[in-house]
């Protein structure tokens, strides 16, 4: 009876973190390629309104959750087009679309405030998913989480294992000598923005579709910039994204269950217990015995202009 | 985007038989400017071509259309007499064509191997990499250790990193621009052995230097670059130093002029044994340090890169204090304690070695650097108000004094070419009629002009009474400005010898270590040879 409480905890953890760990990842990706897109949260939120609208006009959970992800990569193909192509300045950029993303998402979503769906459905494999103990957990999950799971172990390979993922990760190092190497950095960056924003996307869209299956305005609730420190804490490594966003689910559950619990502390502390915890750990990892080098993206957040 | 000609298209050779490589009638523009003008060059197989020209004449320019970086506005690359098309450095590297970048084109958070692997081919990038790299390193004697990241090599280190894997892709045009600006002697001998044997294994190689003498060991064919256009070629070896340099500048060279008896006046810079340790991994520490300089007098530090240049300059200037304030002493005064404005108020000013980033921030404009090392001594503020106008004069008067070519009134520092920044930084300081002047390598990768230009300033601001410390790895330079001159090795100083005592070959056998030649280093504080030393009675 306990493993299945544990069981049940800890499949909440999961989904708590699944949406950090697709905007994270996405983001990451975003950042190897050397460019800072701070419009996470503006993104997210917008994939959330637009999966919701799209899977409701469709009644298609998977149309939207591509819905979710085609909102998130038009926006940041916006990003991209103004930073990447036109060399704007990437922090500024960045806020604003966020800015820009939350207004669109309440015009999206203005119609559907107040309407609810079926979840997405989960995984349900007779005998595999009925197993005591870890079946939910590991066979009961929905598409998302285990997209989710995939993508992380997709990304560590991109980057550490194959020709295309070393560039991508020597454009975000040096762009003036990657271009005089006569490698496209304007062309890996853009589609790296593209597939960051894609992801960003699903994450809001797994938000509205799976997690809490409505649609209310600002419901990311600041999980776009959750992922963007766990993508600076985890040292732009994936699956220090994925473990990062698993420490932040569970301190998130946890402290609700402490709540609940009735501990005596305040519950605004409380709640400040998952990005405490989360920050810590993060640093601690990442302090390594380096001796010179750059942990980031060396050249992360600089706008590049071509001579030709 | 494929390398190969849209149509067979042939082209005569100028003379003689077919150039492996031959570019004619090169014109590149950038809006108004013209970088190119025509320029007509042939590379043979087995030669060393040397491409010569001053800052600005269009070196770079032709070898980046060369290697597919930029497009010409006019005018065809041919290889072995085919018009070729060159969009991109991938399309140059598939007919043979390989670069080794003056500024390293590393990642510095990759390793040697990932930093190779980005521009093999793919079937040549796998994981056989590594061998090929060791083998390859092992065949020319260009060791390299796959796994490390570049951030931690030296800049002999890196540039074999730049050449291995330019040969890797087993190339038949090798070009190297200003291949040993920033090697040691040590690491350059290392590359011209490598260089030979390129040549003599039927390769061709563009070297691209201003180090005259360099090119005249090397090459037999050099092409003269003057203002985008081909003002001559001629055999370097047939030439001297002085006439090479008079074909790139257009007119002779001026001679710096040196200094007559100029009789020593009272000490003003003093180091009274200064040991410091060694602030970080790679850095030297300083041991012992006795050094003086008297007023009108300018004492050559020597040294291969990495023995204390760096650290000592530091201690001089204030950015690292010294442990005690009497170890350092400008005009009888202990400064050793004070930071670098402080100092500058005493009347000493500095030139540091990297002119972008520690001389000058080449983000901001002129004015705004003239700011940076004059606002402390100079009248340039008001009420804590910066008086930009004020700055702007003062600029002024550098780029006018020092003849600053430049693009616009008030431009970026970093736009600057490399040896019109040094002399607007040099300016800046001399300007200031410093009675300490310290500069470490006043004339680092500056073209033959400009150097001449910034050796007489300095010798100048000695004639007027100013006590000056150039460090520098040029001992031609050393012989040519300095009065005396002592050797850094790991840390020490050597006891300064009067320039005209002494010979290159003594001083280069002190750089690599050796204490033979040296006067008799005993425990005694060293005093200077041909100053008087007055020790100030208020010293303390």
């Amino acid at each position: 009876m306990t493993l299945d409480i544990v069981q049940m905890v800890l499949a909440t953890v999961l989904a708590a973190a699944t949406p950090l760990i697709l905007a994270g990842i996405g983001e990451l990706v975003v950042e190897r390629s050397g460019v800072l897109n701070l419009g996470v949260e503006g993104m997210m939120i917008f994939g959330a309104a637009a999966g919701f609208a799209v899977a409701m006009q469709t009644d298609s959970t998977l149309l939207g959750a591509l819905g979710g992800a085609a909102g998130g990569l038009l926006l940041s193909a916006l990003f991209g087009i103004l930073t990447v192509g036109l060399a704007a300045n990437q922090v500024a950029s960045g806020l604003s679309l966020t800015i820009l993303g939350l207004g669109l998402s309440g015009l999206v979503g203005a119609s559907y405030v107040g309407v609810k769906r079926d979840p997405a459905p989960h995984l349900q494999i007779p005998g595999l998913t009925d197993l005591p103990g870890v079946g939910k957990l590991l066979f009961g999950q929905d598409a998302f989480v285990y997209l989710a799971a995939g993508l992380v172990a997709a990304v560590w390979w991109f980057l550490w294992h194959t020709r295309k993922g070393l560039t991508l990760r020597a454009i975000g190092d040096d762009h003036v000598a990657t271009h005089a190497l006569g490698l496209h950095v304007r062309k890996v960056r853009f589609l790296s923005v593209l597939f960051g924003g894609a992801c960003a996307g699903l994450g809001g869209a797994y938000l509205s579709l799976a997690y809490t299956p409505f649609w209310s305005p600002g419901m990311t609730a600041g999980r776009g910039w959750i992922a963007l420190a766990l993508v600076v804490f985890a040292s732009w490594k994936p699956l220090r994204v994925a473990a990062g966003a698993l420490l932040f689910g569970g301190a998130t559950v946890l402290q609700l269950h402490a709540q609940a619990a009735g501990l005596g502390l305040p519950g605004q502390l409380l709640s400040a217990v998952p990005y405490l915890a989360t920050i810590l750990a993060l640093v601690l990892l990442s302090l390594g015995q380096r001796q010179g080098g750059s942990l980031a993206p060396a050249a992360l957040g600089r706008v590049f202009t071509p001579s030709r | 985007m494929d390398a190969a000609p849209a149509s067979p298209a042939k082209i005569s050779p100028k003379e003689g038989p077919t150039p492996l490589f031959g570019a004619y009638g090169i014109v590149k523009r950038f809006g108004s400017f013209t970088a190119n003008d025509g320029v007509d060059l042939e590379i043979r197989a087995g030669e060393i071509h040397a491409l010569l020209g001053e800052n600005g004449a269009g070196k770079s320019t032709l070898m980046k259309i060369l290697y597919g970086l930029l497009e010409p506005t006019e005018g065809v690359v041919t290889h072995k007499g085919d018009i070729v098309q060159l969009p991109n450095p991938e399309a140059a590297r598939r007919l043979g064509i390989g670069m080794v970048f003056q500024h390293f084109s590393l990642c510095e958070n990759l390793t040697v191997a990932e930093n190779i692997a980005l521009v093999m081919p793919k079937e040549l990038a796998g994981k056989a990499l590594a061998d090929r790299i060791a083998k390859l390193g092992n065949d020319y004697g260009l060791h390299l250790d796959p796994s490390r990241p570049v951030w931690s090599l030296s800049a002999g280190e890196r540039q074999r990193i730049e050449i291995v894997r330019c040969l890797l892709q087993d190339p038949s045009l090798v070009i190297l621009d200003e291949p040993t600006s920033v090697l040691t002697p040590g690491e350059a001998e290392m590359l011209f052995t490598v260089l030979e044997r390129l040549r003599e294994e039927g390769r061709a190689l563009l070297y691209i230097s201003h180090r005259l003498d360099e090119v005249r060991r090397l090459c037999v064919r050099a092409t003269i670059l003057r203002g985008g256009k081909v003002v001559g070629a001629c055999n370097p070896r047939e030439e001297t130093a002085r006439s090479l340099a008079a074909m790139m500048v257009g007119t002779a060279v001026r001679d710096v002029t040196p200094r007559q008896g100029v009789a020593p006046g009272k000490e003003r810079l003093h180091l009274e044994r200064l040991t410091l340790p060694a602030p970080g991994l790679h850095a030297t520490s300083l041991r012992d340090v006795t050094l003086s300089v008297a007023g009108g007098e300018i004492l050559g530090i020597a040294g291969i890169a990495g023995n204390g240049q760096a650290e000592l300059f530091a201690a001089l200037s204030g950015e690292t204090r010294a442990p005690s304030p009497d170890a350092v002493r400008i005009d009888g005064k202990p400064v050793g304690g004070l930071r670098i404005n402080a100092r500058r108020r005493l009347g000493a000013s500095f030139v540091p070695e990297e002119r972008n980033g520690h001389a000058a921030a080449p983000l901001m404009s002129l004015s705004e650097n003239a700011l940076l090392s004059r606002y402390a001594t100079a009248p340039l503020t008001q009420f804590g108000l910066l008086k930009l106008g004020s700055a702007r004069d003062l600029a002024k008067r550098v780029i006018d004094a020092f003849d600053v070519r430049k693009a616009g009134p008030d431009p970026a520092a970093g736009t600057l070419s490399g040896g019109n920044l040094q002399k607007f930084v040099v300016g800046r300081e001399i300007l200031a009629e410093p009675g300490v002047l310290v500069i470490n390598q006043p004339t680092w990768g500056v073209d033959a002009a400009a150097a001449a230009h910034i050796r007489q300033a300095v010798i100048d601001l000695a004639a007027r009474g100013a006590a000056i410390l150039v460090i520098s790895q040029d001992l031609d330079e050393l012989f040519e400005i300095a009065g005396s001159i002592s050797v850094l090795h790991d840390g020490t100083l050597s006891p300064a010898i009067p320039t005209a005592e002494t010979s290159r070959e003594a001083v280069g056998l002190l750089m690599g270590g050796s204490s033979d030649h040296a006067a008799p280093v005993g425990d005694l504080p060293l005093v200077h040879e041909t100053a008087p030393v007055p020790v100030p009675a208020h010293a303390h």
